[in-house]
Parts: C-alpha cells; structure tokens; sequence
C-alpha cells in the first residue's frame, strides 16, 4: 500500500496575528504547525499503512524551504520519506494543484491524502482539484475510511448527516476531524527523522491568478454587555434580544 | 459577457434555501454589471418545475438538467454537466453554494475548465467593472479581498450571509439533456446516515443553542434541547470541540476551527470558555448571548448580551421565557 499525504505549514491557529502593509501576515515571532487536517490525513495514512501490515506513506509538501520543518514533523510521526516542492507562497490553490499533480503523476499510489482545509486560506479546494488534473475519482471530508479489495469506503460528513461514499483505488481522499487523532512523535520517531530521505526540489508552479487587495481583521464586534447575574436576567435578556437586536 | 450563471440546488423535491441566496447574489451583481441572472439546477425528473420558484429571486432564465440519478449528489456527473454549462457562454462569473456540495463541487468544475476559484466569499462587490470578493482566511482571524484575474470568475458563497431578496424575473425555464452516464460514474453513494432529519444543520440553521464542558457531562444536554425546542424549527443545537471530544455529542455538531463555521442570527453559547478556534466558527454570528459562570471567560469579549451564571439555573428559565414567548 503507497500512500501519498500532501502537507501544508500554517501559522499556529492559536497565534495572533499581526497583519503586515495591510496585505501579509508578519511571520515575526510567529509558531508554524502542520495544518490540523493535513495532520489527521498524516495520522490516517498511518493507520491504513499499519492495518495492511506494510507500505509507504509519502508526505509532500509545497512551499518555501522552511515548509521542510513540517515535513520532518511528518517524518517524525511515522511517515517514510519527504519531498518538498520549493515555491513561493500562492493564493491560487489551482497553482498548488498544478505542482502538486505534476509531481504526482507518476507515483503510481494507491491513496492520495489532503486536509479537508488548509488553516491558512481555508480555500478547501486543492484535492479535489489535483484529483481532477490526475484524472482520479475523489472524495471530500471523509471522517473514516474502510479499504476493501481494489476500493474505499468512505464516511463523508455532509449537512444532515453521514454519507457513505464508494470509490475504486486509486483516489484522492480528503480528510475531516473524525477516526484519525493524531498521534505524539516518540523521541525515537523524531532521531529516525533525521535520516529519512527528504528530497527537495522546483515546483512547476505557474502565474497566480488570484490578485489579493488587501488584508484585514476581522471587524470589531461592538463591546458586549453583561445583562445581570444568574436567572434574574434572563427577562432582561430575552427584551433585549427582541427589541435591540430584533433576534428573536 | 456581464451574465452570471448560479448554481442552485433541490433536495427531496425542494428548493434548498442557499439557491435563493445564491441567486439573490447574483442578481445583485448583475444588476452592477447590466447582465442578466442564469440559474442552472440539476435534478431528477420534475426539477424544472422546482425551480421556476426561482424566478422570483431574480432569475432571468433557468437551465434545469433533468436526469432521475441527479436525485442525490455524485460528484462525477455533477461536475461534467456543471462544466458543459459554463463552458457554453461566456459568463462573467459563476456563483455556487458554499455548502457540503458546492464546496466537493466547485474545485472539480475550476480544475477542469483551468479557472481560478474564490471559496466561502461573504461579501461581494463590483468597482470599475472588476468583481472584488472579501473571504475570510486564517479560520476568520483576517479577512482577504481578492479579484480573480480570469473569467469566468468562480465563486462560492458562505451560505446565511447573502440575503434573499425576491426581485422577480421572466425565470423563463429551459430543459436540457443530460448526457451522462451514471454507470461510468466511480464515486458513488451507497447510503446516507441521516443525523437528526427534525433540526437543521448547524452550517445552515438561524438560532444555534451551542453547549461546552460547562455542562459538565452529556446526560445534562435535555436542558439544551429544551430550550432548543423552545426556540422552534429554525434552531439547532452546536457544541465546542471539548464536548465532542470527549465523545459527549457528535463531530457533526462541532463549531471552530476544526469544526463548521457557522453565520446565524442568533448565537447562545453556554458553559463555553471562549477559545480562539471556537470563536473562529461563530464569530461572525449576527447576535451573540453567553450564558457563564465566569466573568472573565474570554466568550464575553464577543458576546452582544451575557449572562454571567450557572447554566443549570438560567437554561431552565431561558427555556421557560421564550416558551412564553412564543405563546407555547
Ligand atoms: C488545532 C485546534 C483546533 C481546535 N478546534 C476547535 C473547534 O473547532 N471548536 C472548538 O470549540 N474548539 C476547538 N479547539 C479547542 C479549543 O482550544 C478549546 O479547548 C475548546 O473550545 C474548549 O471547549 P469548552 O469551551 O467547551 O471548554 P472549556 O474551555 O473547559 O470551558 C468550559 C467553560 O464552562 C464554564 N462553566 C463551567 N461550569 C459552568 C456552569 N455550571 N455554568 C456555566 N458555565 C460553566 C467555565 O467557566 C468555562 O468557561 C481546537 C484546538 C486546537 C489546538
Ligand atoms: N502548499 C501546499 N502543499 C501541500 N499540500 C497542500 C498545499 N496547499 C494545500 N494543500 C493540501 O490541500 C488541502 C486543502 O487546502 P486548501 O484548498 O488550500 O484549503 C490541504 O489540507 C493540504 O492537504
């Protein structure tokens, strides 16, 4: 079983942020992480490897040179070996796709793993994207995956409820918080790292195609109130609540 | 060249309510632009009678592909009947729903026409005859504005943010032929686990009564549900990533980061501390009320009106004022 999981470095989902020029996130002093669901897409690649008692995952990441770190995370926690396709940061998700499907073409998987979202542009579109430029059969926000002969099953979270999804190997997969919490790296895991192949190479990333204006926070909410104290404000509340913000 | 085509969407017979917002949107743009609105929905047979309805919202002309496997969504002939369509005009952009479906869909229909595609938008705006779209990034700590430098420009919506606005319209209502074929489709559904059918989801419901650890176990969630109930059909239950965690309430239910981001007009958070990556799923909710027992938990920095108390006293008669109120 060879698994590719393809990884992006996000600025810590805790951090605050500080917008640089109106149009970049100041990286100054900023924690860089796996994205959350590229890590449980990591974990979930793990696991089908274990349960079939053998294979390859192959984790990928596009980016600049630091992105390395994330993959030697990834390294750490179990994942076999790394490439890294050196490109500067895009918006585009269809450029990432591009990249990504051109190192991928080739690598005859059977499963091609991605987060539901990336933590940093929340586009929610480069898998689907790279599973069409492959030409593969795709399946979005899975929460668990059962393998079968030639095919997965595969539990997608949709509104009002779960979907059980069919598709033959090789697809692409795209994962949700469900089965997979991700596993700690064992300090034994973290020396094995640093051994492990990681290849480092051009992206054939083409131009962006999505311009950015500007960036900003998020609007100020106006400074709440405290209605009062235990059940006695619930009345006060609830008058509020239909003739101020007319919610009810 | 100024037409927008938008994507809308039937379920059980029904017009979701997304399509309304979704072609409201439209309408809007081309109004700014001076084009005209196109709806195109799939669906089984009788679909195109569904979606007359959408004429009122601004419709000028809809396109409704009848085929009886389009009853439920299948990525495979959703996105090649959706790409036939967009490539046989020149629209200048192309707004689809940011719900389960239109986010599975709308990447697979970018890909393969090579289009560059915008997610989740919650503003649009038109200057100099250039689309601007304002996203939220960064799970809603910033927020980008964007021009897609192609056309047409792809676009999905966040769904409970565009308002639907009847503007009606000819809706002058077009068959066409699928021509697909389901047996060469390789994703395919087998089955749908519905979660409760009776309450919306969290992603589209208006009201959310959303629970936290402060509940202190899940046995205490009938005291949510109360009020729930109280509030009526528009409301739902929500829940911060602790409590599913700890496997007290499903994943489904999860508001955050790692959860669904959620836009409703009404917002109750109880025995809810407040993290960043909650506060990055609801924030942006018309009205917020906290309901805590801690004056310095971080919720009331975003909350409109808070209560600070225990829930198990002010749930109880919460539930029994908005019963009143509601004359129940
Ligand atoms: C990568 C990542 C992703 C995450 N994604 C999400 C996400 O999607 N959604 C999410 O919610 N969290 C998410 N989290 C977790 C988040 O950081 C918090 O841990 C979580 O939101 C806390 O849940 P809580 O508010 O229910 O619990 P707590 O923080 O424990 O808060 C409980 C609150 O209940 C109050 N309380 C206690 N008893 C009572 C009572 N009797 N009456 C009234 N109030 C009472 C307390 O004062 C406290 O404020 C994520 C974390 C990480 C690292
Ligand atoms: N630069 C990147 N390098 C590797 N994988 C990526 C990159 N960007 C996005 N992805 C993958 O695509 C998923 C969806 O990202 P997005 O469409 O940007 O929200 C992520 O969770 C990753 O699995």
């Amino acid at each position: 079983m060879k698994i590719v999981t393809c990884i992006k470095r996000v600025p810590d989902t805790e951090a605050r942020l500080k917008i640089a020029a109106g149009r970049d996130i100041d990286a100054a002093g900023l924690k860089f992480i796996i994205s959350p669901y590229d890590e449980f897409a990591v974990e979930a690649a793990l696991q089908l490897r274990e349960a079939k008692g053998g294979g390859e995952v192959i984790v990928v990441s596009v980016g600049e040179a630091a992105a390395a770190e994330q993959l030697r995370a990834a390294l750490a926690l179990g994942a076999d070996r790394a490439v890294l396709l050196e490109a500067p940061p895009t918006l585009d998700g269809l450029v990432t796709a591009r990249a990504l499907a051109a190192e991928l073409k080739d690598a005859n998987a059977d499963l091609y793993l991605f987060g539901m979202k990336a933590a940093d542009d929340d586009q929610q579109q480069v898998g689907p994207m790279v599973a069409e430029l492959l030409g593969l059969p795709c399946v979005t926000v899975v929460a668990e995956l059962e393998l079968g002969d030639g095919k997965i099953l595969c539990h997608r979270e949709v509104e009002g409820g779960i979907e059980v999804v069919e598709a033959p190997l090789p697809a692409v997969v795209t994962i949700t918080k469900g089965k997979y919490e991700p596993r700690y790296p064992s300090l034994k895991g973290i020396m094995a790292a640093k051994k492990k192949p990681l290849e480092e190479k051009e992206a054939a990333a083409g131009p962006s195609r999505v311009r950015l204006l500007d960036l900003s926070h998020p609007p100020e909410r106006p400074p709440g109130k405290v209605v009062g104290q235990g059940a006695d404000a619930v009345p006060e509340l609830l008058r509020l609540l239909r003739e101020e913000a007319k919610a009810l | 060249m100024a037409n927008v085509l938008a994507l809308a969407e039937q379920r059980d017979g029904k017009l979701k309510k997304v399509s309304e917002e979704v072609v409201s949107a439209a309408r809007t743009l081309a109004d700014a632009l001076g084009g005209r609105v196109e709806a195109l929905v799939l669906g089984p047979a009788g679909v195109a009678d569904v979606a007359a309805g959408l004429a009122r919202f601004g419709a000028d002309r809809i396109w409704a592909v009848e085929h009886d496997a389009f009853a439920k969504y299948e990525p495979d002939g959703f996105a090649q009947a959706v790409s036939e369509r967009v490539r046989a005009d020149d629209y200048f952009a192309v707004l689809f729903p940011a719900d389960s479906l239109g986010k599975d869909l709308a990447p697979r229909v970018a890909a393969r026409l090579d289009l560059p595609l915008a997610t989740d938008a919650t503003a649009l705006s038109v200057a100099d005859g250039e689309l601007i779209i304002t996203r939220p990034v960064y799970a809603g700590r910033a927020f980008a504005r964007v021009v897609l430098e192609a056309t047409p420009r792809l676009v999905s919506l966040r769904p409970n943010v565009f308002r639907p606005e009847e503007r009606p319209r000819a809706g002058e209502v077009q068959r066409l032929e699928a021509t697909t074929s389901p047996e060469q489709w390789r994703v395919r559904m087998r089955e749908l686990v519905a979660a409760s059918a009776a309450r919306p989801d969290v992603g589209e419901a208006s009201i959310i009564v959303s629970g936290g650890r402060g509940l202190q176990s899940p046995e205490h969630w009938h005291l949510l549900e109360a009020l729930c109930e109280a509030m009526g059909p528009q409301c739902t239950l929500g829940a911060s990533r602790a409590v599913v965690d700890a496997g007290w309430r499903p994943h489904a239910e999860q508001v955050g980061q790692t959860g669904k981001t959620v836009q409703p007009q009404l917002y109750i958070a109880v025995g809810i501390s407040g993290a960043m990556q909650h506060l990055a799923g609801m924030r942006s909710a018309k009205t917020i009320v906290a309901i805590n027992k801690d004056p310095d938990a971080p919720i009331f920095k975003v909350a409109d009106y808070g209560i600070v108390g225990d829930a198990f006293e002010v749930l109880p008669r919460l539930t029994e004022e908005v019963r009143k109120l509601r004359g129940q």
